[in-house]
């Protein structure tokens, strides 16, 4: 075998191994992409569709990834775009009811609703459910809702949030915090019945 | 400005999620934890926003299908 030859097995191996390593290492992360994927879009089917999509399309285009830079947050961004490019988000009209002040509404609310007006504050979340809270997520617009699924489940810092969704970090801190008075405003309803 | 403060509690409110996210300032925060060390009112208040935080995290920890992390799987390039 000539010199050339063997320099150019070598680069194919060298190669090989980059590729199986960079397929290692999504494939570890899939649990907290799906998880993302699950509250950003409605259904099950959905979600596994796009993760799928995710998937292939992150593993043709894996030389495209800078080795040492956020993997998780490469593969959201693959993610939201291919979730944007499917028209799932040509919904309703960004939310422009007017919102509660305070950040304390919730709580405040809950309070209320509460005979004695004495109770455990660790409690209170206790009433509640897992249904309440995926419910009243699933309501907050979708512009929002990146934004709140990416922080607060997905545990994305808002420099990676800005950097998945394309857009400015003041958007990431002003649309997170709409999108968590949105979600508070659904749950009191939801823990309350009706405003 | 002598005489004109905003209420404390406000301020305090305002401060919540910042404080919870981690980006306020070393001052702001001391500002804040000092507020909290004699205020029930607003302690009580964040406490439950972390619990909720955590609720919400817990509520939405859907584990992801097996099957579908076998068809990831399939995806990977054939050696």
């Amino acid at each position: 075998m000539g010199e050339t030859d063997t320099n150019g097995a070598r680069k194919v191996a060298a190669e090989a191994r980059d590729r199986v390593r960079f397929e290692e290492e999504a494939l570890a992360l899939s649990d907290q992409v799906y998880r993302v994927a699950r509250r950003l879009v409605s259904t099950r089917e959905e979600a596994e569709d796009l993760v799928q999509e995710t998937y292939a399309r992150a593993f043709r285009s894996w030389r495209s990834f800078t080795p040492g830079t956020n993997l998780r947050a490469w593969l959201l961004r693959i993610l939201t775009n291919l979730n944007i490019d499917r028209g799932r988000r040509k919904q309703r009209a960004p939310d422009e009811q007017p919102l509660e002040e305070g950040d304390y509404f919730l709580y405040n609310r809950l309070e209320q609703a509460t005979r004695d007006g004495n109770v455990d504050e660790e409690r209170v979340v206790e009433r509640l459910s897992q249904d309440d809270i995926v419910g009243a997520l699933s309501v907050v617009p979708h512009d929002f809702r990146d934004v709140v699924v990416l922080v607060d489940i997905g545990d994305f810092t808002y420099q990676d949030a800005a950097q998945i969704l394309d857009i400015p970090i003041g958007t990431v801190m002003s649309r997170l915090h709409r999108g968590r008075r949105i979600l508070k405003r659904e749950l009191a309803d939801r823990a309350t019945g009706g405003s | 400005m002598a005489g004109y403060e905003i209420d404390p509690c406000v301020k305090c409110e305002e401060a919540m999620q910042p404080y919870l996210d981690r980006v306020l300032s070393d001052a702001e925060r001391h500002e804040a934890e000092e507020h909290l060390a004699t205020c029930s009112h607003c302690a009580k208040r964040y406490r439950f926003e972390e619990s909720l935080r955590v609720f919400v995290r817990k509520c939405c920890d859907e584990q992801m299908p097996p099957e579908l992390k076998q068809k990831l799987a399939s995806l990977r390039t054939p050696l």
